[in-house]
This record gives C-alpha cells, sequence and structure tokens, in this order.
C-alpha cells in the first residue's frame, strides 16, 4: 500500500529541503518515491505545499484530497489549509509557530484563533511542536526544518540512522553539525 | 543505475547521455533547471541567451554546423521562440536539436495557461511528451535521434507536474559521435520562397512518416504504448495524465499512452477504441488529443465531462469516471489566503512605496517586481509579458499625453535586456514623454538567481562582459538616465517626481541587488522600541512580512529582517532601531 506524506509551510520556512531529507530516507529503504515540489512564484512568502509518495510503484505525484497519511505542517494556519488532504484517520505533526499572511499584517483579515483546536475537531490526530525555539537552541532558526523531520522521523518505522544519513546527504557539510542537532532536539521531543 | 532526479534534472541527464553538445536557454519557471542543470555538464558548451529567440537561434545555428543542440524555455517563452522555430521546421537540422517547452498547467507561475501542444501542429515539429523522470531522460535521448531520423527540430513538452516531481531514473554513460559534418546547402538552410516552397513538400511528407513511425516503431520501442486491462474503459493519454489516470484507474482501465504528442497516430488509437467500450481522452489544457480523435471519427468523452482549465489530478478522474468522491476533513475555521509577497529586505519595496507616494499609473512587467500589485503597495495598473511594460507605456502616453507626467514603466534588469530595450528605442525613438525604471536587482530573481547579460557573470558564474544600463540607455537615445538606491526613499521618491516633470524620455534605474543573494551583506535585524512606538502603522504600508502588530505595538522579526531600513525612514517617532 502506498503511502503520501505533504510538508507544508510559508515560502522561505525551507520545505523544499525537509522534503529532499525526506525523499531521500525513503529511496534507502528501497522504496519507489516521487517528490512533487513548488518552484518559482510561489515561494516568495506564499503557502507552498510539497508531496512525498512512497511504496511499491507510485503513480502520481501529487496528492489530493483526503489522501495524506501524514501532513506534516511547518505552520498553524497552513496546516488547517491543507487538512482537507488529510485521509479520515491521517496524522498531522504541526510546528505552532503563527506566521501572518500579509492579509492579516495589514488588518483586512484576522489569524483566527483556536486552529489546532480546530484540526482536532475535524477528526484529525494531532501531534504539535514548537519548533522554532529548538532551532536557535541548535544554532540558528533557519534549521526549524530539520527539527520538523526529526519530530516526524520519530513517528515513522524507518531507523533513525537512516534518516541521520538522509540529513547528511542532504545539507551542506558546513552547517552538518547544526542540522544533526537539530535533528537530534525534534526527535527526542 | 537508478536515480531520483527532479523532471528538469532527468531531461539534463538525457540531453547529456545524448551527446548534446551546445546548449543555450532562457530562463522561466517551470523549465530552468533543465539548463542549471546542464551547465554542470563540462561537455556541454551551456550559456544563458538574453531571450528565448536568441536562445533558439543560437541552438539552430549550432545544430547546423554539427553539433547536438538544445534550449529550453517556458510555454510563453516559445511565443518569443516562434519565428525561428516554424521555419526551422522547413530548414530541418544537421546534428539533432531539441527544443525543451514547459507548460504551466494550473498557472503556478505564469500568466496564462497556454497549450504548447498547438506549437507543435502549427510549426509541424514532431513533438514527445513524457511522464516522469525516466521518460524525461529517455525521450530526450530519443529526441535527438528522432531528431536526426527525420530532420526536423524535436520539441520535448514538459509541464510543472513533470518539471518539478523527483522520480526515479536509469542514467548510463554518455554517447558522444562527435561533430557532424557541415555542407554549405543554400537550397535547405537558406528560406527564399523558392526553397521554401520546395521544402514546404518535404515538410508534409516528413509528418505523414513520422504518422507511421507513430503507428508502428513507436509502439514497438514503446514511446506510444497500449496496455489492456479491462475493456470498458479506455483511456487515450499522455504525459503527467498517464500517472493520474493509472493511480485513480489502475486495472479497471485499459490504455493508450501517446508518448508523441505531435503527430498523432489514426490506426492505433482507432483499434485502441475499437477495443474499449467507452474511452475518455485525458489531457490538460485544450482538447488537442479529443480534436484530433473526433477529427479521424472516433467517439470519445473529454473535455464535456472534465476541465479545459488548471491541472487533472486522480482525485478528478475518480471523481468523474468512477464517481466516487473522497472523504476528506475540514477545519472549522476562516483561514486567510497566503498569496506570495516581496521578501523582507527586497529592494523593490521602496521603489514602489516611492511610486506609491508619487500615485502615478504603473506599467509592469514580469519578473519578483510582479508582486508588486499586492496590497499595501498595490502599484501595478497592467502586466501583459515579458518586456510588454515599457513599450505599453509609451502606448498609454500616446493616448493621453496629458498624464504622461503620472505614468512609468517598472521592469527588471533581465527583462529589460530580453525585451524591454526595444521598447525604449521606441521610446527615444518616437520623442516619448515616458519614464521607464528599470529595477536593476543583479540578478534574474523569479525564477531562482540566473545570471544575465547584466550581472557580469556567465551561467557558469565565472566573469563575463557586463551590459552598462545607463550606457545602453543613452545609446538608443535617451538623455535623461538616473540611479537610485531604492532603500533610501527619499532620493528614490524626488528623482522619480524630477524624472516625470521632465517632458522628455527619462530612465531611472534603481539599483540595489536581490537580497536573496549570496554576496549581499545584510545589516542586523531592526528593532522596535515599544516605548518610542505609536501605534501609527506607518511601518505597515509597505507591506514588509517581518513586520507585524502585536499587542497594539509594531513587532519586527528577527528571523525575517535584513535592516533594510525601508521602514525605519517611515517612522516619523525614530521607534525602530
Amino acid at each position: 500500500m502506498n503511502k503520501a506524506i505533504m510538508i507544508v509551510g510559508v515560502g522561505g520556512q525551507g520545505t523544499l529541503l525537509a522534503s529532499r531529507i525526506l525523499g531521500s530516507a525513503l529511496l534507502s529503504q528501497g522504496y519507489d518515491v516521487k517528490v512533487s515540489e513548488v518552484h518559482g512564484m510561489s515561494q516568495r512568502g506564499g503557502s507552498v505545499v510539497t508531496y512525498v509518495k512512497y511504496g511499491e510503484k507510485v503513480y502520481s505525484p501529487v496528492v489530493g484530497e483526503g489522501e495524506a497519511d501524514l501532513i506534516l505542517a511547518f505552520e498553524q494556519l497552513e496546516a488547517a489549509r491543507w487538512l482537507s488532504c488529510l485521509k479520515p484517520d491521517g496524522k498531522v505533526i504541526v510546528n505552532t509557530q503563527k506566521i501572518d499572511p500579509m492579509s492579516v499584517v495589514i488588518g483586512d483579515s484576522v489569524y483566527p484563533e483556536g486552529v489546532l483546536d480546530a484540526v482536532r475537531n475535524a477528526g484529525a490526530a494531532v501531534v504539535e511542536l514548537d519548533a522554532l525555539p529548538l532551532a536557535v537552541e541548535a544554532g540558528s532558526p533557519k534549521a526549524t526544518n530539520v527539527v520538523l523531520i526529526g519530530a516526524m522521523a520519530k513517528n515513522t518505522d524507518i531507523p533513525k540512522e537512516i534518516w541521520l544519513d538522509a540529513v547528511k546527504s542532504c545539507v551542506p557539510a558546513k552547517f552538518l553539525d547544526m542540522n544533526l542537532k537539530a535533528f537530534e532536539l525534534g526527535y527526542n521531543k | 543505475m537508478k536515480k531520483l532526479l527532479l523532471g528538469n534534472e532527468a531531461v539534463a541527464r538525457g540531453l547529456y547521455e545524448g551527446g548534446c553538445r551546445v546548449a543555450s536557454s532562457y530562463p522561466g519557471t517551470p523549465s530552468t533547471e533543465v539548463t542549471e542543470c546542464i551547465s554542470t555538464y563540462n561537455e556541454i558548451t551551456s550559456e544563458w541567451a538574453p531571450n528565448e529567440k536568441v536562445a533558439m537561434e543560437v541552438a539552430f545555428g549550432a545544430a547546423v554546423a554539427g553539433a547536438r543542440s538544445f534550449c529550453a524555455m517556458k510555454h510563453v517563452g516559445l511565443n518569443v521562440a516562434a519565428d525561428p522555430l516554424f521555419t526551422s521546421s522547413y530548414t530541418g537540422v544537421n546534428a539533432g536539436l531539441v527544443v525543451v517547452v514547459a507548460d504551466d498547467p494550473g498557472m503556478h507561475s505564469s500568466q496564462n495557461e497556454q497549450d504548447s501542444r498547438h506549437y507543435a501542429q502549427a510549426s509541424k515539429i514532431m513533438m514527445l511528451e513524457p511522464a516522469d523522470s525516466d521518460e524525461c531522460l529517455k525521450y530526450s535521448k530519443m529526441a535527438f535521434e528522432l531528431s536526426e531520423k527525420f530532420d526536423t527540430p524535436v520539441l520535448l513538452r514538459l509541464t510543472t507536474r513533470v518539471s518539478h516531481s523527483r522520480s526515479l531514473a536509469e542514467i548510463s554513460d554518455r554517447a558522444d559521435n562527435g561533430l557532424k559534418a557541415y555542407e554549405k546547402n543554400p537550397q535547405k538552410y537558406v528560406m527564399v520562397p523558392a526553397n521554401a516552397k520546395v521544402k514546404h513538400v518535404a515538410v508534409e511528407k516528413r509528418i505523414l512518416n513520422q504518422i507511421a513511425y507513430c503507428e508502428k516503431e513507436a509502439v514497438e520501442n514503446g514511446l506510444n504504448s497500449v496496455e489492456y486491462n479491462d475493456k470498458k474503459i479506455g483511456i487515450i493519454t499522455a504525459g503527467i495524465c498517464y500517472e493520474y489516470a493509472k493511480e485513480a484507474l489502475g486495472d479497471k482501465a485499459s490504455y493508450l499512452k501517446l508518448g508523441c504528442v505531435y503527430p498523432l497516430p489514426e490506426k492505433l488509437i482507432k483499434d485502441f477504441c475499437n477495443e474499449c467500450e467507452t474511452v475518455y481522452v485525458l489531457e490538460e489544457l485544450d482538447d488537442y488529443i479529443e480534436t484530433h480523435c473526433r477529427k479521424i471519427g472516433v467517439n470519445v468523452k473529454g473535455k464535456a465531462e472534465f476541465t479545459l482549465l488548471g491541472e487533472y489530478s486522480q482525485g478528478l478522474i475518480r471523481k468523474v469516471i468512477l464517481g466516487e468522491e473522497a472523504k476528506s476533513l475540514k477545519a472549522d475555521v476562516e483561514i486567510p489566503a497566503r498569496p506570495p509577497v516581496l521578501c523582507a529586505g527586497c529592494p523593490h519595496r521602496g521603489l514602489f512605496y516611492a511610486l506609491k507616494k508619487l500615485n502615478v499609473t504603473v506599467s509592469g512587467d514580469i519578473g519578483c517586481y510582479t508582486l508588486g500589485v499586492s496590497k499595501p503597495l498595490g502599484m501595478m495598473d497592467t502586466v501583459l509579458c515579458m518586456g510588454g511594460s515599457v513599450s505599453g507605456l509609451h502606448g498609454r502616453n500616446l493616448a493621453d499625453p496629458e498624464h504622461a507626467n503620472k505614468s512609468v514603466a517598472v521592469i527588471g534588469d533581465s527583462t529589460f535586456i530580453h525585451s524591454g530595450v526595444t521598447g525604449l528605442i521606441d521610446i527615444a525613438y518616437n520623442n516619448s514623454n515616458s519614464v521607464t525604471i528599470i529595477l536593476d536587482n543583479s540578478i534574474t530573481g523569479m525564477t531562482g538567481h540566473q545570471q544575465n547579460p547584466t550581472t557580469g557573470f556567465n551561467i557558469k558564474g565565472e566573469p563575463a562582459a557586463a551590459v552598462s544600463l545607463e550606457k545602453l540607455c543613452e545609446a538608443v537615445g535617451i538623455n535623461n538616465v538616473f540611479v537610485v538606491d531604492p532603500y533610501n526613499l527619499d532620493e528614490s521618491y524626488s528623482t522619480i517626481k524630477n524624472a516625470l516633470e521632465l517632458n522628455a524620455p527619462a530612465v531611472v534605474i534603481s539599483r540595489r541587488p536581490c537580497a536573496l543573494l549570496k554576496t549581499v551583506k545584510h545589516n542586523p535585524p531592526l528593532k522596535v522600541n515599544k516605548d518610542k512606538c505609536k501605534s501609527c502603522k506607518m511601518c505597515m504600508k509597505i507591506g514588509c512580512p517581518a513586520i507585524s502588530m502585536k499587542d497594539g505595538k509594531a513587532e519586527i522579526d528577527f528571523t525575517q529582517c535584513l535592516g533594510c531600513n525601508v521602514c525605519s525612514q517611515l517612522c516619523k517617532f525614530g521607534a525602530i532601531e
């Protein structure tokens, strides 16, 4: 049975790197893997989504309504935005960070209260994590993505060493120590 | 060996393995990574060209000279390259020539949703369409073979989901047959009417030969493939829609997958339709294959059941063909939209703020700065196409000369070189009282930081000749050229104001490198002194994603702020430090 994971967030949060780490880990487990990315216009602070699908044979690279086993959300509102893609028995791992969309910043709309309660009430299993302080602890707020990958890794049956190898193969050498620390902080949270 | 490759990387790998020697492209999402990846192969001479027409002509020249060559572009880029494309169909090639065109169904990063398959049909050039990275690699190689076999350029059509999805592709070694001999042959390469008339006959004959190939050889080598399962439902499809269909329908349907979408076979389609009870054509955008089916007299379902708009998906196919609705969850909250915005520290922000204060009409163009249309800046009135801002402004000022001192054009450095300079020549030549603002951020930004003729570096990052925008503008006849730093709001405002009051052709170059460039050094993040902040929200007027209101006071997100100091110039109370 194929599995589908979505990584959602705000352009600039590093969802692409996270999807590459995930893809790399799955590949080393012998799965057929497809990763669908967002490039271009959508990266400039907009809502972004990356799909990762794996199994014996994967056809479509994208995930539609009710098809995701897991959503890894880098931001609360994005977890709610993409919730319709989750299977009714799926799980959401969410970074509790809030990033205001421009319409909220300029007062045209409001950032809703109780977003994660709404996600939970809709029927999703929710795992919360405040990843930003952990990333800062690891050395940089930019490592938030790897903290979240660590948190997700713990929720899979892929051995930890495989994940560490995947992190090593995907991040630049000079940021490796920081990212490994970020991974551990997410994994052990 | 299999590797997880982005569709675009797989195309590059296929071209490399197929012996490509020369590559010339202009970046455009979702095609850009093909050429970026090509540039990492030392065996291939690769370049960024000023625009797609030039790129196509460079690749054509190289192919005629005997090198397997390629160029890549996004769908709208093919409009720019259409002139050489159509006639290269007549001349044919010497060594193989592959033209990669990436369509963007769903308009993830584009201004329209045009379907490039019409170009293949209109220019009578063979077009292949892969569905995943493995096919991207195989078809790219095959395209060189077919180009030489049929003496034609070959189009390789990608779509966003194919270009930007990673899947496994089988890689192998490069085969380079060296430079093919060039023989002078004006009857073939000089398209004066007398020669072109003869060549048109050859083109029509070539298409018949290609159709015969599509019926037989292409089936044998797997380019066009038939897969019979349950025959109640038959699916005729190509590209990414094949993947959607397989996922949605699996063995519940039979498939005719067309790897070659121009020309289309006749017998193959008829035979398939005869075997299946109900046949659907699954294709994004236009009813291109469906129309062909109707033309050859087979009855298919297609756009009446599906849509001409946006992307297809496995969910859509399940719903329409199987009547299955997806079960999904919904969070009971109002979710504000999150469109892309100008980045924190973006030099365009200050410039747009100056334009807002000047209350001008803005003729816009294609690039990151198109985001200047968004609130709270909202400083864009029109955007049409690459370079269209400059000539469009001239047209506006011809129609309404009274307001020429209240109208400007904005265009990026790369876009200006692409096709804005011709509009500027028009302005100078016709003595138009038009003010063009070149947003020079020293890079091609939106497509992900490619070098261009103004940056002083080539595709490999090596030093290169740099166009001087000041000298170029002067050389075409603009006597009023000013340079401003868009981080300096007063300077930007007053310089543009002066330019508008000249009643003469003028150019303002707004110069500041893209804040995301690795070479750009940033100031430390700014902070709001909460005691001094009077909650006036002036700093919110520039739409910086790093600034928000928290508990009634402005707050600056230290993870995003690059210390550009544009907001601090707006604060009358000196609260931003």
